[in-house]
């Protein structure tokens, strides 16, 4: 079963919430502002989520990647 | 071969800006404009050749590309039309502001973009949005509008007070000052007014000292905790400080209520999707994106190239202007399938009316938030709320924003 790796760049990061709003059980906003991974694995069914929320990040600063589980 | 910017002597091109047709639709013009190709030219009021981006693919791209600056002091920046309010504080104020307003965050690039957006950005997160107060301001204004009623303009009773009350109490004015700050904002859009502004200016410079010398006096709001913050530790003087809190108002007013007016154009035009909303009000978040979506009120978002970029089949050359048109990226079918339809069910589109980059709008939550509360409440109080004049006989308005002079409705 594979999960998914996911990266946020904090440095790139305008602050504009709209991870937050697309997955609010993996992204949040620090006392900065600035985006704040709660989890930074995640399985399959989140895929969906983690799409969205790397698309429509303004800054482009969430990454993510398949990462196969050990076994 | 690659079209590039120059056109031939005599060659035709479209007219920019191009004017609704409709009040709440972006104009006719930018879908011929995007037939042809997602980047086209057009001739902006003096006789400049700019590139116009209608693409939704290309638009998002271009948003990200580095080599589009926004600086609004660059030779070629290229101006839609004049800004009266930034013309207007240069001639007032000299030197003052150092220029600061016409580049302040907006109108910034990298690194002093990212310095002034990185003091604000923890004061519009999620979380921070007051929606109590909100609720209160907007349940205020339909108090007002039922005692003026049962015939009143929406727009100067509800549309254009409820966005400048919030932002009043988001920067921590005193209650006593709020109907001065109010009558100020409203009178800065008045065409024939030539102080409002200057004005506000004054009073918010005097504001902001007086809260320096008693810290923890009055109403607290963002002026306070950045007096407290990057104020305190130098990393911000008085006057850039008095340069955000107008810029916020700036951005936030007329905005916020021309879109609470379109709003509500759009939705009495819908009947039966405004019956689905009453019945089904957890569905208000989603109409309000295809409402940002739909009628996308900014009519263009101005760049200037500092590098050649070879996109969408064409080379924009250095120092080439180029508009970035949030109504033709919101309408392409790129984004939405049958674009032109009004549809509060459609999914989450990622459209453009916030834009996207580095500059998306800092408010976009609050505006979220202003427009979801404020719509909801208005059409739960006034169940009747019709438009007086046949919704099809309100006129557009045109310029740098879409909204409406006046809505006179009844219920």
């Amino acid at each position: 079963m594979t999960r998914l790796r996911i990266t946020a760049d904090a440095e790139r990061c305008v602050g504009s919430g709209q991870c937050v709003l697309t997955a609010p059980h993996i992204f949040d906003q620090g006392d900065d502002g600035l985006v704040r991974l709660l989890t930074d694995v995640v399985g399959e069914e989140d895929r969906a989520s983690v799409e969205d929320a790397a698309h429509y990040c303004p800054a482009r600063a969430l990454g993510f990647g398949t990462q196969a589980e050990d076994v | 071969m690659a079209q590039t910017a120059i056109p031939g002597d005599a060659e035709e091109l479209p007219e920019y800006p191009l004017a609704r047709q409709c009040p709440h639709l972006p104009p006719d013009g930018l879908n011929r404009l995007r037939a042809r190709a997602p980047i086209t030219r057009a001739r902006l009021a003096g006789g400049r050749v700019a590139w116009i981006v209608t693409g939704y693919p290309e638009m998002r791209a271009l948003l990200t590309d580095a080599r589009l600056s926004s600086n609004r002091q660059h030779p070629q920046f290229p101006f839609v039309v004049p800004v009266p309010a930034f013309e207007q504080l240069r001639r007032e104020q000299g030197a003052l502001t150092r220029g600061a307003l016409g580049s302040t965050l907006i109108g910034a690039d990298p690194p002093d973009h990212s310095r002034q957006r990185r003091m604000l950005i923890p004061h519009f997160t999620v979380r921070k949005i007051p929606r109590p107060a909100i609720e209160r301001i907007v349940d205020e204004r339909l108090d007002a509008m039922s005692s003026a009623g049962p015939s009143v303009d929406l727009v100067s009773t509800f549309a254009l007070p409820v966005p400048s009350m919030v932002i009043c109490e988001l920067l921590g004015v005193p209650y006593e000052d709020h109907e001065f700050f109010e009558e100020q904002a409203r009178r800065r859009l008045d065409p024939g007014n030539t102080d409002a502004f200057g004005r506000l200016h004054e009073y918010l410079e005097r504001l902001v000292r007086r809260k320096q010398q008693r810290p923890g006096a009055g109403e607290p709001g963002l002026l306070d905790e950045l007096l407290d913050t990057h104020v305190a530790d130098g990393a911000l003087d008085l006057p850039e400080l008095v340069s955000f809190a107008l810029l916020l108002l700036l951005a936030g007013h007329d905005t916020t209520a021309n879109m609470l007016a379109l709003s509500t154009l759009t939705l009495l035009a819908h009947p039966e999707q405004l019956a689905e909303l009453r019945a089904h009000p957890d569905r208000w978040p989603n109409a309000v994106d295809e409402l940002l979506r739909y009628v996308s009120i900014v009519n263009g978002s101005p760049r200037v190239a500092t590098a050649d970029i070879d996109i969408g089949g064409v080379l924009i050359k250095a120092g080439d202007g180029v508009l970035l048109s949030n109504g033709g990226a919101n309408h392409d079918p790129n984004l939405a399938a049958h674009p032109e339809v009004f549809d509060i069910a459609r999914e989450q589109s990622h459209h453009l009316a916030f834009g996207y980059g580095i500059h998306q709008c800092l408010g976009q939550n609050l505006a979220r938030a202003e427009l979801a509360i404020g719509l909801r409440a208005l059409f739960t109080r006034f169940p009747g709320l019709r438009s007086r004049a046949p919704i099809g006989d309100v006129p557009a308005k045109q310029g740098l924003l879409a909204g409406l002079d006046e809505l006179w409705v009844d219920w």
